[in-house]
């Protein structure tokens, strides 16, 4: 298994090789999957829209709805105008939706495509509304791609009608609908009415009931979206991915944000769990006291099979960060951390953590790929492996154990159900992690070492 | 009728375009087959399957090479898309020390290259790829931007042709070209033709020698067929593309016969082998025992030998023993059931044949990117017309070969081979709608839509198709199963082939969480009382 990587590191300036990251517009896609009664839109080559929507129903292992402008040559040269058009119509009669959300391509945006005012001129149905956003694949990754969509949404959408509506926002990212559900459940415990926007449980997990619902009964509805602007505050969840929406609900709407990390792991749940008691003014509940509890005692319970342990970590800026605070929690050694998205805020980020918990010789990198990370490994093995199904690669290659976490995880299932975040979600990584290190001496000591009690 | 309830919900303008695509066969011997539109531009908004003329040229054919640095150029999308996610096993062999198919390689195109051009970038990373790895063959396939900015990536093969003295192609297959991947397959046929084809000279080890064009090695069915025919005393000289090598196809002209499996990707090289060497193609069928002995049984007709003959029936009496038990077990359990198929472009003819010897019918069958002749056959060829989208992806001509053109049978004597009951297609490809019966229904370009109310109208036991279609087919209730992919599982061809497929159909029909969707108190009340005194 990838036999051809020298361990000899060359700097490589134009070749990306085994990319962690992908495009813009599948972000965008995701993003509008967690609005209800909504089809995204790709305004591009139809190979985009099948891309996108593959990639997604491979991770969530459910349909993941999206049109196309399906452009020819002709479309290219002269324009998407009419595509657009012909299509916002076929979509309304054929597919009946409340919200069209077009993203563009790295076609379209090549071109020029006007979408504002294709969309200005556009006969949208009474009740209905189409809004965009643009998504150059060529800049950033399918981060900005979501906080884009995010932000497409909000400019068309949001107002200030005056009367605050008593809610709170939470951003909670790009993360899975259990993720979402956990987030929502500690906020509930913790008496805070929410918005959350986007939000993709209830459509990206639907349950099997028999019937196919086109448009699940999940995602935050449009008129939840209008109603950001009077939210009495807003929590921003993931440095990375939130800070432009949080900072353009500030500017439209003066709703004040907290940008938090994504709480994954002791601290950043209680960063999360401390904005939330702000909020609502109540005392923390026994019930998430001891949930704080138990992942604190799991972790002083099995830190001597975790302690000193090296781990190398790749995928999204704010999940990585995330898990190298709780892996640095565990006592274990984030040896390399790495991001696609080039985002040179990420790196100073992991390394405050790395400082912060006193580690050295870790490596923190974005704009990185798979080929880098393996060649390092290579050159300095590690423990475990962190990331997305693209990292069981270099763990067959390099014979190291591997966890998955982030996206895309194409090669298993209920991922998406269950929680990283939250106390909770962090208990079930730290299970993970320790028994896939624990099972790893279990496979590779002598049989006289084999220990029955560990 | 299904067709017309089908499309009675479309606009005016929906109605007018999709009308032709969507069939309800009414085939009676006199009617003969009828005609139906495909390989047109797909209405927006419809929510088609289909993906672009990269997905085609990349995803499709180029990627599988296995000795060739694919390089993606455009931004990181495409190249990550088409990473790892199509199946198209390959492992290393006597012509190959390097397996590039577990890597992705892309320019990852940002803004400035946008703006001020990526063909430098594009140079820079064959540097760094030749520097890294020292492939002997560089392939660069365009993402939409590549034509839309001027790179010129044929420009750039040859300065890398130069500088390296390798072999270097490039392709100009913008997702926008044409009006499906089915251009970009013809991209890709084009460019193995002029640039690879042709270049080698390892004469075949043994006498009956063949390639099998259009096999992709999904879940390693190339190689149950390789297995097969090596039993019969065949060597299979190429797998086109999958698990194929830039230098093991060199040498593809120097085999005895072409197998086309995939007709509707591979059939411009088929046709072009046979003009400029003389090579005669059939086409031919490893899914379902069945057709995999007629397809052995014409190859033997073919090389017309009475030792491969025998040898032939020999392979076929053993093959069939092995599974006889088996294919009998899986019989008894599925005969009955319906299914429908949406694949690309050939694989909804190729499964109803082995449906039916599983004693199923198929009810609906649909491509997303077929041609006219990969439902009515191609003697419907010339009476098709090119439009504008068509016109725009090139069309090579080649000339016989004066050193190695070579006919083995007069037009009279391939003529006798195609007819009669057991003819064999030679050269010809009789398409899938002559294999279905009055009432099923025939969809091109299928949509969202469509595959969502005929479900509902014709209630199939299981509905064959793609990642995008499975898991909304499934949650309607009715079992669904990846053709393109096979779920993981396969091979599918062949033998045991169909074992594999019988014992994953009869797994997807009968597994036991499908009788537990509905809970127990949506057929009990929580209130249980009498009416009116009585009992």
């Amino acid at each position: 298994m990838l036999d051809l990587t020298p361990k000899e590191v060359m700097e490589r300036k134009a070749l990306r090789i085994n990319p962690c990251k992908t495009c813009q517009p599948v972000g965008a896609l995701y993003a509008a999957l967690g609005v209800r009664n909504c089809m995204p839109h790709s305004h591009g080559s139809q190979g985009c829209c099948s891309y996108h929507r593959s990639v997604l129903s491979r991770h969530f292992k459910e349909p993941a709805i999206a049109a196309s402008s399906s452009f020819t040559e002709g479309a290219s040269v002269f324009g998407g105008r009419s595509n657009i058009v012909t299509s916002a119509r076929n979509i309304f009669d054929i597919y009946n939706p409340d919200i069209i959300a077009v993203h563009t391509t790295c076609l379209s945006e090549t071109i020029g495509d006007d979408l504002g005012s294709y969309i200005m001129d556009m006969d949208v149905p009474e009740g209905k509304v189409v809004v965009h956003t643009n998504t150059p694949s060529y800049v950033g990754s399918h981060i900005n791609g979501f906080f884009n969509m995010m932000m497409g949404f909000m400019n068309y959408l949001t107002r200030k009608e005056g009367t605050p509506n008593g809610k709170t926002a939470v951003f909670p990212g790009w993360v899975n609908p259990g993720d979402i559900r956990e987030l929502k459940r500690i906020a509930a415990l913790m008496r805070v009415p929410t918005t959350f926007f986007p939000d993709p449980s209830g459509v990206m997990d639907a349950p099997m009931t028999g019937r196919y619902e086109m448009y699940p009964e999940g995602g935050t509805t449009v008129d939840e979206i209008r109603g950001l602007g009077d939210s009495e505050h807003l929590i921003a969840l993931g440095e990375i991915t939130c800070i432009e929406p949080a900072e353009l609900l500030k500017k439209k709407w003066k709703v004040d944000f907290d940008l938090l990390p994504l709480p994954v792991g002791v601290a950043y749940t209680d960063q999360y769990v401390m904005a939330l008691r702000r909020r609502s003014m109540v005392e923390v509940p026994a019930q998430l006291e001891m949930e704080r509890g138990q992942l604190v005692d799991l972790m002083l319970d099995s830190h001597s099979y975790t302690y000193r342990r090296k781990v190398a970590i790749f995928g999204d800026p704010d999940v990585v960060i995330g898990l190298t605070a709780l892996v640095l929690e565990m006592g274990m050694l984030p040896k390399y951390v790495i991001t696609g998205t080039p985002k040179e805020d990420f790196a100073r980020k992991v390394r405050a953590l790395f400082e912060l918990y006193g580690v050295e010789d870790c490596v923190a990198k974005a704009n990185a790929d798979l080929f880098e990370l393996h060649q390092w490994i290579k050159n300095e093995p590690v423990d475990l492996l962190i990331g997305s199904s693209y990292g069981k690669q270099i763990a067959r290659a390099e014979d190291i154990p591997f966890i998955r976490a982030g996206f895309p995880v194409l090669d298993r299932y209920g991922g998406p159900l269950l929680p990283i975040v939250g106390y909770s979600g962090s208990i079930h990584l730290v299970e993970r992690i320790t028994h896939t290190l624990m099972d790893r001496i279990d496979r590779d000591c002598a049989d006289e070492d084999l220990e029955v009690v560990m | 009728m299904s067709r017309e309830k089908l499309l009675e919900k479309y606009s005016a303008k929906v109605y007018k375009n999709r009308k032709d695509h969507v069939l309800q066969l009414e085939l009676e011997e006199a009617e003969g087959i009828p005609a139906i539109a495909a390989n047109t531009r797909t209405v927006p908004g419809v929510m088609s399957a289909r993906g672009c003329c990269y997905a085609g040229c990349k995803g499709v054919v180029v990627g599988p090479l296995k000795d060739v640095c694919v390089i993606t150029h455009g931004p990181i999308g495409c190249g990550f898309y088409s990473w790892g996610t199509r199946r198209n096993k390959a492992r290393t062999d006597e012509h190959t020390e390097k397996n590039f198919v577990p890597y992705c390689f892309s320019t990852d195109m940002q803004e400035s290259d946008i703006v001020f051009g990526g063909e430098k970038k594009l140079e820079t990373a064959i540097d760094e790829a030749m520097a890294l790895f020292d492939p002997a063959c560089v392939m660069i396939c365009s993402t939409c931007p590549i034509g839309l900015i001027g790179d010129d990536v044929q420009a750039v093969a040859r300065r890398v042709e130069e500088k390296y003295g390798i072999t270097a192609i490039g392709y100009a297959c913008e997702g926008y070209k044409g009006v499906s991947q089915s251009g970009g397959h013809h991209i890709a046929n084009n460019g193995i033709m002029r640039n690879v084809i042709g270049t080698g000279d390892e004469q075949p080890k043994t006498r009956f020698s063949v390639n099998i064009l259009g096999e992709y090695n999904i879940g390693g069915d190339g190689w149950e067929e390789e297995r097969i025919l090596k039993r019969c005393g065949i060597e299979v000289v190429n797998l086109f593309t999958g698990d194929a090598s830039y230098a093991a196809l060199k040498n593809a002209h120097l085999a005895g016969l072409n197998l086309v499996m995939c007709h509707r990707s591979i059939n411009y090289i088929a046709e072009m082998m046979k003009t400029k060497y003389g090579i005669d193609w059939i086409k031919v069928n490893f899914i379902g025992f069945g057709a995999t002995c007629k397809t052995l049984r014409d190859i033997a007709r073919y090389f017309n030998d009475p030792e491969l003959t025998a040898r032939v029936e020999e392979v076929i009496a053993d093959e069939l023993a092995e599974i006889h038990d088996e294919i009998e077990y899986y019989k008894l359990q599925l005969a009955g059931k319906t299914a429908g198929i949406f694949s690309g472009g050939s694989r909804s003819h190729h499964y109803q044949v082995l449906l039916e010897e599983l004693g199923m019918h198929t009810v609906i069958a649909g491509y997303e990117f077929a041609h006219r002749d990969d439902y009515e056959g191609r003697e419907v060829i010339p009476f098709i017309k090119d439009d504008a989208d068509s016109k725009n992806i090139e069309s090579i001509t080649v000339a016989p070969d004066e050193a190695f053109f070579r006919e083995v049978y007069s037009e009279e004597e391939i003529e006798a081979l195609r007819s009669g009951p057991d003819g064999v297609e030679i050269n010809a490809y009789d398409g899938m709608m002559r294999h279905m019966e009055r009432g099923d229904v025939v969809v091109d370009d299928y949509n969202h839509f469509e595959t969502d109310a005929l479900i509902e109208t014709m209630k199939p036991d299981i509905f064959f198709s793609g990642i995008k279609d499975k898991y909304s087919i499934q949650k309607a209730g009715v079992t669904s199963r990846q053709i393109h992919s096979y779920d993981y599982s396969g091979p599918y061809s062949g033998f045991r082939g169909a074992v594999n497929f019988a014992r994953d159909v009869r797994m997807a029909l009968y597994t036991n969480a499908w009788s537990l969707v509905t809970p127990p108190w949506r057929h009990e009340p929580l209130l249980v009382g009498t009416i009116g005194g009585g009992q």
